[in-house]
């Protein structure tokens, strides 16, 4: 295809994610180096029987004026980055030196909220991933074996937790888990303790979240292994059963080396994915004790007064987050790639 | 694979039935539960007393008079007006699927037919952009649109949600091009037609198929959009997801849980709909990107 044909194909495409990807970034990028304008100080002079009094006040006309001329508010340099809400290196700083132990040290970081969200997100991304991955393998396996005039059924029903509206599904959850709905009351009754609250510890709130993140992303890696154990080369499963192999073997050596692309192909998809994990924190009103970087930008945004600066740093750092996650994927196909064109 | 089966023992047969019940138990117990639910009142649906009071309605007969009682879903779509959310999803799932899969096709085919480097880097562009969290661009709409007067309004979302929705659809359609013989395009070139003749005559009636399958996922990423619709949407625009998690911020009162209920049951109705007409399809989107690696 000659180089002008294909732009004029490519144009709208490109024209759009250009305007309305590649330029928010370029904002966000500005924003996160402004910071909202001080407010506007008139110093007066009151003289009165005991002489002359300075007094200083603020004059709110002129600070909404002036706010509302430059929106952007004053250029402020990094130092967003490395405010509390943020890097933190002051804290951080202070902490290293009063906390003699790691526990202690590593405790008050934690408390950070950038820090606190970041940890989540991760620690999210890298038990979900897997999991997913475990879950989607085993039912594939069992569907598999399934009777073919179930079959249908059986997949319509396992694609619906994928299916539904994230913040939607986290919803539905969210009220069965209640201290008073149906999985809630349960849970009390089996571990005969009517004050057990899912929504009450810290540690609690980010299970739930991760079963639900398992819950509806295991429907996806099902499909994919599904459709590739369809695949699988019938005449070396036959040849690994006439050596003796035991199913365990035959899945061991025969079934996953086949699926090996596909994990890799989930896993990729999933940690993009579950690294952007927003709605369920907010299905679940999980925001005080299990926040998520997309989270706490969301927070930012949705405050009295917007916190325009803060939600760009945030969205910087989370976007490098994105890209150093992404590197090794990208290193490779661009190795596969000069591989290809030498 | 029917030769391993017959070959396996009893145990092993028992215990995948067992986990493949068991999964599809935890996979549709929830949406049953909450559709039930959606008839009962909230005395039903959060049971101090017994849960089994939801199962019977038992608060449900005392304070309406019968076991099932359609208030949550009155309160819904008239008193909170939640039609209004629907009208608004219908507009912007529908405009934001059609102009992608415009843009979309056009896209993925000049990348699939290109060859030249620069295809191989827009790809990978499209694949970072895909991994972008969308709050993290809306961070950066928010304070432009503000200023050029362009926020709450339902084009500037439907625009947005086309570009979020590019690079994926880019990808996808990327695939089914490449699985159509680039002969078909090429013979028609040889015979005179210019490259967009070769598009409109030769490709357009073999490629629907894959548009229809990437329709599915742009009409569910518009759909299940929350980042976007709730915060660039001003409330009269408001789309349904947003619409629920406003029900969701007025909660206090007793019964407007119940009205959220109705709303989540009455959003994920077009979505079963939706999965029970085109699963064919759905399942083979989701592999599509798999098979080509």
């Amino acid at each position: 295809m000659r180089h002008k044909t294909f732009f004029w194909f490519i144009l709208p495409s490109l024209a759009a994610m250009f305007l309305f990807i590649a330029l928010p970034l370029v904002s966000v990028v500005v924003q996160s180096l402004h910071i909202e304008h001080e407010q506007v100080i008139v110093v007066t002079e009151n003289c009165g029987p005991f002489g002359c009094k300075q007094e200083s006040s603020v004059d709110t006309e002129a600070t909404e004026q002036l706010r509302a001329e430059k929106p952007l508010g004053r250029f402020a340099g990094l130092s967003t980055y490395f405010d509390r809400g943020h890097l933190a290196t002051a804290e951080i700083a202070e902490a290293w030196r009063t906390n003699d132990s790691f526990g202690d040290f590593f405790g008050e970081i934690f408390n950070l909220p950038f820090y606190k969200a970041l940890t989540f997100t991760l620690a999210y991304t890298f038990i979900v991933t897997p999991l997913v991955i475990v879950l989607g393998l085993l039912i594939a396996l069992g569907v598999n074996r399934v009777t073919p005039v179930l079959k249908g059924p059986t997949i319509f029903v396992s694609l619906l937790p994928m299916m539904i509206t994230p913040l939607v599904g986290s919803l539905i959850l969210f009220w069965m888990i209640d201290a008073q709905g149906v999985i809630g009351k349960t849970l009390q009754f089996i571990f005969d303790d009517p004050e057990l609250s899912l929504k009450a510890s810290p540690a609690l709130t980010w299970i739930t979240l991760m079963v639900y993140g398992v819950w509806s992303s295991a429907p996806f890696a099902f499909v994919v292994f599904y459709a590739g154990l369809q695949t699988v080369n019938t005449d070396s499963l036959e040849a690994a059963q006439i050596d003796g192999a035991s199913r365990w073997q035959q899945i061991r050596f025969v079934v996953i080396p086949h699926l090996m692309p596909l994990v890799v192909f989930i896993s990729l998809i999933q940690l993009m994915d579950n690294f952007k994990v927003f709605e369920p924190v907010i299905g679940f009103k999980a925001g005080a004790n299990a926040p998520s970087l997309s989270y706490i930008i969301f927070a930012d945004m949705r405050s009295d007064i917007i916190r325009y600066n803060s939600a760009a740093a945030t969205s910087v750092l989370t976007v490098l987050g994105v890209a150093i996650l992404l590197s090794p994927v990208l290193l490779r196909t661009w190795r596969d790639f000069k591989g290809k064109a030498v | 694979m029917s030769s391993v089966a017959n070959r396996s023992s009893r145990s092993v047969v028992i215990f995948s039935s067992a986990f493949v019940l068991l999964w599809v138990v935890i996979a549709s117990f929830p949406f049953l539960w909450t559709l039930w639910g959606s008839f009962k009142v909230q005395g039903d649906f959060f049971s101090k007393a017994d849960w089994r009071n939801a199962l019977w309605g038992t608060r449900t007969l005392l304070e309406t008079g019968g076991t099932f009682t359609g208030a949550g879903y009155e309160g819904a779509w008239i008193q909170e007006e939640f039609w209004r959310a629907t009208i608004n999803t219908m507009i912007v799932v529908f405009f934001t699927v059609i102009i992608s899969l415009t843009f979309g096709t056009l896209g993925g085919y000049a990348l699939a037919r290109s060859g030249h480097k620069y295809a191989f880097w827009l790809l990978m562009i499209a694949l970072v952009f895909r991994a972008m969290p969308h709050i993290t661009l809306v961070s950066g709409y928010l304070l432009p649109f503000f200023e050029w007067n362009l926020w709450g309004k339902l084009p500037t979302a439907i625009i947005v949600l086309v570009a979020i929705n590019q690079p994926f659809t880019l990808w996808m359609l990327h695939s089914f091009f490449l699985n159509i013989p680039k002969d078909l395009d090429e013979s028609a070139r040889v015979d005179g037609c210019t490259q967009i003749q070769a598009f409109r005559h030769v490709i357009m009636p073999v490629m629907w198929p894959g548009v229809i399958t990437t329709g599915l996922f742009s009409f569910l990423l518009a759909y299940n959009d929350f980042a976007v619709t709730s915060m660039l949407l001003s409330e009269d625009n408001r789309t349904m997801v947003p619409a629920i998690a406003g029900f969701l911020g007025s909660t206090l009162e007793e019964g407007n849980v119940m009205f959220a209920v109705a709303a989540v049951v009455s959003a994920t109705a077009p979505l079963f709909v939706l999965v029970l007409f085109f699963q064919r399809q759905i399942v083979s989107g989701l592999t599509a990107g798999a098979v080509k690696g």
